[in-house]
């Protein structure tokens, strides 16, 4: 009992050490997803250069990438080339093209390629707010009814693709099947 | 006399656009405004709250506040509004809930256990020394 008592600053010590260890490899810029698990926000907006107001109904059907993209985010530059690698490889991705100029956006994606099934003209930022969007570009991976499976802020590059989504796209793809 | 005037129309410019950009129909809205702006986090920025903060998303945050206060929402349906999206990140001021109970929980449970320890290593000491004491006699 002696040996304990008296080992228990030891232990104590040490057990901060490892939690406080733990603690600097977690990302203090890393916010939780509140959205995880829940539906897509409902909106009425149109697409770019559609005159049709598109609403979250007619976004059903299939599991697809939801990727938040602005020709004014230096990142979405750098993430591009991906995305139209992916929508290459069959990756169905629609774009939600966020507080940006419809005519920027347009000759970007006449530009760059356009990897998107359709981009929603979000100039308001109205969705991008129900979405909890805070930094483009951001990425979800929304299922074939609409639940967001998955979040991830940043540039999407192939091994955050092979590590986070590749599997869980495919899955809900072969879901429907 | 002239700069003298041409300064002081200047200064009265500088001071004309400080003035509070923000305004609400009822005045009421403005102090809560302001609280809400202290207590909440900007999501890009994890040292600066909302009132600190001239990022974008921060910018973006304060006209939903300012929308939501008009709205007639109370504070704590905005924060409700705001965690929804964003998280209980933006909180300054944390709720209590299975995410969090350890960090409001563990300052007492550590003080506990050194209570223990305090305690525990005292009465030990104690019969060790009174044992000391016999062997003496």
């Amino acid at each position: 009992m002696k040996k304990i008592l008296l080992s228990a600053p030891i232990i104590f010590f040490l057990l901060t050490l490892g939690f406080l260890y733990r603690g600097l490899e977690n990302d203090p810029k890393h916010l939780p997803s509140a959205l995880i698990g829940k539906n897509i926000p409902t909106f009425e907006l149109r697409t770019l250069d559609a005159e049709n107001v598109l609403t979250q109904e007619q976004l059903l059907g299939q599991p697809f990438l939801l990727n938040v993209w602005a020709t004014w985010c230096y990142a979405c530059r750098i993430e591009h080339p991906m995305l139209v690698e992916l929508s290459k490889r069959g990756v169905k991705i629609i774009g939600l093209n966020y507080k940006d100029q419809e005519s920027l956006a347009g000759d970007w994606l006449d530009d760059k390629g356009d990897p998107y099934i359709f981009s929603i003209f979000d100039p308001d930022g109205k969705l991008g707010f129900d979405l909890g969007v805070y930094g483009a570009p951001e990425t979800y991976l929304v299922d074939a009814y609409g639940i967001i499976m998955h979040k991830r802020v940043g540039v999407l590059d192939e091994r955050i693709w092979q590590n986070e989504f590749k599997d869980k796209y495919y899955a809900l793809e072969n879901a429907i099947k | 006399m002239r700069y003298l005037l041409l300064f002081l129309i200047s200064l009265l410019i500088s001071v004309l656009n400080a003035e509070q950009l923000i305004t609400f129909s009822d005045d009421a809205y403005l102090k809560r405004y302001q609280n809400l702006l202290e207590e909440l986090r900007c999501p890009k920025c994890q040292n600066q709250n909302l009132a600190d903060s001239n990022a974008p998303i921060s910018n973006d945050l304060k006209e939903e506040i300012q929308r939501l206060l008009e709205q007639g929402l109370d504070d704590k349906d905005i924060k409700r509004a705001l965690t929804e999206r964003y998280s209980d990140f933006i909180l300054y001021d944390p709720k209590f809930n299975k995410n969090t109970y350890f960090l409001w929980l563990a300052p007492f449970i550590v003080l506990l256990i050194g209570f223990w320890w305090v305690y525990s290593m005292s009465t030990k000491n104690y019969i060790s020394q009174s044992k000391d004491r016999d062997l003496e006699k």
